[in-house]
């Protein structure tokens, strides 16, 4: 028969809801296809034995118990923005100011640890703490949602701009406390006020505690509350909380100053619970990647733990593989990179389904 | 009869939803077929897999008499068929000589004269008006529409497959493309449309061809069809093409409106001192050619719009329509709801207004009263019942209560719509466009849950488009043209000619109808 063109060889069709069981299988399988791939990667560019290799990745997280702490560390950290980002995003509210938001709530935070430190007891400082940074951190994000609610400013390149404020402030504060001194250095060191004190031995139990309660209040508040129901009709569509009545400039603001409050508590758990000092980089980028984060996981908060811990032990997996085999930066970013892009790819086979040529040809000839 | 294109034994699926089964279908050489059937029927699937937009899961399709494989739009234009989709493929921002030139040739499509000049020789052939060098972005729906023939012309289309053309059309722009398509049909090209407006299909076409869910029920020449025949094909039983219209009994004035002004953001007085009274236990049809403030007008009295000072809209509660009124003007929906003014409106743009869509019936049920639930939370319990009981009474097809109702068609969209304003037993009850793009069986569902309002004594206001349905349906009609009312009229008395004649012609100021 005269037919220039034949079936394609490949076609793809969208799968039903697909079933939690084929979720975890699909991920499973990218997991090790994407160990596969890494394994010839390792073997055939870098000569080293990919076993070995994955051992040394896996310490990188779990290798002894002071590492694994730093991963929690940095993983809670990484976390707290999400969640103070899922209010705001879910409201389709780009806030693209986490980083500025959280240098805010750190800045107050150690100009109070360093002069007020000694002058207000314990007990007193804490709070003052904790309250100045949720405000200020509040007041950064509700400046650009004040714009955009009064006069429909792009809040995407506002709340990008106040990051570059943020960081200034900070570079300027760090250069007047640090006086004559080559750098800042922690903060308090002899007196050791405003630091979080340490229960069981462990440095970051506080910072952990207190981003865990976030992850569940967080969920808890967009799933079940008054307000969670108006970020997500705001979010999806302004005209439609009008017609149901709903103050959309107030939502908008309202949401904004509690993304903001949530990352200006992230900056004093950062340099009460961390770093115990104050930089440029105190955010480190997280305000960043965060986004990620809370988008990979459609803002659901636990979701955004595991997704945040996947990114956390291939960071960390990557570093230890660069420096115990000596290999060049990148080559253990490919090795970390190939998983995270097979992890994030299954998406794909989640949602759809391929047919190739053969199988419709393969069940002609069985109903022949 | 030569065929153009068989399909035979073609089924389709997306995920467990069976689009087309076994449908097996012929379309002649010079003919216009139309391809009728209910939302969600499969029509465009079905055409879709024709034009190359989607590939069948299992069947053929012959193409002048050989078995082809089509697996792109490409493949189709160089077969021959050209679709013209329900939403435009164009470039905005392209002149309508480079929106033909785009996906041509390489060597073909740098030549804007020669296409030009084709194109207008085309024109010419049919009878078509065309601005060549007018961008997309200036052209009215009409237009585009012409420019996407053109473009599908333009290409050797054989076979022309129209998307539902005239949804989007003024009956003058209808009748216009009408003759074109009949001007195509003698040139010997086949012409398929999808529709589900019957009287169109009778006026047009040669044969028609009837799909229901997705199966192939039958074909019938026009000559022979007539609208029963077609509804029943259609639906799969008896449908009573009358609408009912019990006499308004015992009417209060429910809403007064006076003084109204509307302008809008640009500047332009949208509505310009609207003056009318609705009543309860009638229903008040609201006619005009679209964009003459119909939807201005209801979402003014909704709260949804600012108002012009010295505009007023007084609620009467009380039983007898006398007593004290309440004012609407001024507050917005959630002050109007809480001040105990029972108005229920179901929006033009209902996933955009009147619904979430990515939520489910249930959270959907909610969107009025989410804030009853106790201290700072949510219930969920009675939007959930609620939906239920919608999802029962209406018939609404969604796979459960908490699919996100953008997933559902638009008939069950508009159910559960519909469906949440009844059940917060309004006073008065406003409905735009609540029919549009409905197919014959939930448009008579509609129909008869705003005949059952308005036994209950509700005062119903219904802004439409099809004056036959208006006609039908109301009991006064009132007449906007260009912001003003041109007239109020008893439906019982007039006649299309009248209300066409109120709807385009601005009487002038003084005369006065009634």
């Amino acid at each position: 028969m005269s037919n220039p063109v034949k079936e394609p060889f490949l076609r793809i069709v969208k799968r039903d809801e697909a079933s939690i069981a084929r979720k975890i299988l699909v991920r499973i399988a990218a997991i090790l296809f994407a160990l596969v791939l890494d394994a010839l990667f390792i073997f055939f560019v870098t000569g080293l034995n990919p076993l070995s290799v994955y051992v040394v990745m896996f310490q990188g997280t779990f290798g002894t118990s002071i590492r694994f702490s730093w991963a929690v560390r940095d993983l809670v950290s990484l976390l707290c923005i999400g969640i103070a980002l899922a209010p705001a995003f879910k409201m389709k509210f780009w806030n693209i100011g986490a980083e500025g938001q959280v240098l805010m709530g750190a800045l107050v935070t150690a100009l109070i640890m360093v002069y007020l430190g000694g002058k207000l007891p314990g007990t007193v400082l804490f709070p003052v703490m904790i309250v100045t940074s949720i405000a200020v951190g509040a007041v950064w994000g509700l400046i650009p949602a004040f714009f955009k609610a009064k006069w429909k400013t792009n809040e995407t390149l506002f709340t990008l701009m106040m990051n570059y404020v943020a960081t200034s402030f900070v570079a300027c504060a760090v250069n007047i406390m640090r006086g004559q001194a080559s750098s800042l250095g922690k903060l308090n060191m002899g007196t050791k006020i405003g630091w979080f004190p340490q229960f069981f031995g462990q440095r970051y139990n506080i910072n952990i505690l207190v981003v865990v309660i976030l992850t569940f209040a967080m969920f808890f508040y967009l799933k079940y509350t008054k307000h969670g129901y108006e970020i997500t009709v705001v979010g999806e569509s302004e005209n439609t909380a009008r017609y149901a009545g709903i103050n959309v400039s107030r939502v908008i603001m309202r949401t904004m100053a509690i993304s903001g409050a949530i990352c200006g508590l992230c900056g004093l758990l950062l340099v009460c619970g961390r770093d115990q000092t104050i930089s440029t980089s105190t955010a480190g980028g997280n305000g960043f990647t965060a986004i990620i984060v809370a988008w990979l996981a459609k803002f659901n908060t636990f979701y955004m733990a595991l997704i945040a811990f996947l990114l956390i032990f291939l960071q960390k997996g990557a570093g230890e593989i660069a420096s115990a085999y000596g290999l060049n930066d990148f080559a253990s970013s490919i090795i970390s990179g190939v998983i995270l892009f097979c992890i994030l790819g299954s998406e794909f086979f989640v949602n759809y389904r391929c047919i190739f040529r053969a199988g419709k040809a393969a069940k002609k000839s069985d109903e022949q | 009869m030569e065929c153009a294109i068989s399909l035979k034994h073609v089924t389709k699926t997306f995920g467990s939803v069976v689009a087309n089964k076994d449908v097996s279908l012929d379309i002649y050489k010079g003919e216009i077929l139309s391809l009728l059937g209910e939302n969600g029927s499969g029509k465009t699937t079905l055409l879709n897999m024709i034009a190359g937009i989607y590939y069948p899961d299992s069947g053929e399709v012959w193409v002048n008499g050989k078995p082809v494989e089509i697996r792109s739009p490409k493949d189709a234009y160089n077969l021959g068929i050209g679709m013209i989709h329900q939403h435009f493929k164009l470039v905005d921002v392209f002149t309508a000589t480079e929106n033909i030139a785009l996906g041509l040739d390489r060597k073909e499509a740098f030549d804007l004269k020669e296409i030009r000049k084709k194109a207008q020789a085309i024109c010419d052939k049919y009878h078509f008006e065309m601005d060549f060098d007018q961008k997309v972005y200036a052209m009215s729906v009409s237009q585009k529409q012409t420019l996407e023939i053109i473009k599908v012309l333009y290409r050797g289309a054989d076979i022309l497959i129209l998307d539902e053309p005239t949804a989007v059309l003024t009956p003058q722009e209808t009748e216009k493309l009408f003759r074109v398509i009949s001007n195509m049909r003698d040139d010997g090209k086949s012409v398929v449309i999808i529709t589900h407006k019957l009287h169109e299909v009778l006026e047009i076409s040669d044969r028609v061809s009837i799909l229901r869910k997705g199966e192939y029920i039958g074909t019938v020449d026009t000559k022979d069809a007539d609208e029963s025949i077609l509804t029943e094909m259609m639906v799969g039983k008896k449908v009573e093409l009358n609408i009912e219209r019990p006499e308004p009994e015992n009417p209060v004035k429910r809403l007064d409106v006076k003084n109204l002004s509307v302008i809008s953001a640009e500047g332009i007085e949208v509505l310009h001192d609207i003056n009318f009274e609705a009543y309860g236990g009638e229903i008040l049809g609201i006619a005009g050619v679209s964009g003459n403030g119909q939807k201005e007008l209801l979402e003014a009295i909704a709260g949804l719009q600012p108002v012009a000072a010295g505009g007023s809209v007084k609620y009467y509660s009380s039983e007898d329509g006398k007593g004290d009124a309440m004012e609407v003007i001024g507050k917005n929906p959630r002050v109007i709801r809480n001040a105990g003014i029972h108005m229920s409106f179901v929006p033009e743009d209902r996933l955009g207004m009147g619904l979430v869509g990515s939520m489910g019936m249930t959270g959907n049920m909610m969107l009025k009263d989410y804030e009853k639930g106790k201290w700072f939370l949510t219930d969920r319990k009675s939007p959930r019942n609620l939906a239920e009981q919608i999802k029962e009474e209406l018939a609404v097809v969604t796979p459960g209560i908490n699919t996100p109702v953008s997933r559902l068609s638009g008939g069950n969209v508009q159910k559960v719509l519909v469906g949440r304003e009844i059940s917060a037993a309004p006073m008065v009850l406003m409905t735009a466009y609540a029919v549009r793009g409905l197919d014959i069986n939930t448009s008579y569902t509609i129909y008869d849950l705003l005949n059952q309002q308005k036994k209950k004594g509700v005062a119903v206001i219904y802004v439409g488009e099809d004056l036959d349905v208006l006609l039908a349906l109301s009991d006064r009609i009132l007449v906007l043209c260009g912001g003003r009312v041109n007239g109020i009229v008893d439906a019982r008395k007039t006649n299309k000619e009248e209300v066409g004649l109120l709807m385009t012609k601005l009487r002038k100021e003084g005369e006065k109808s009634e």
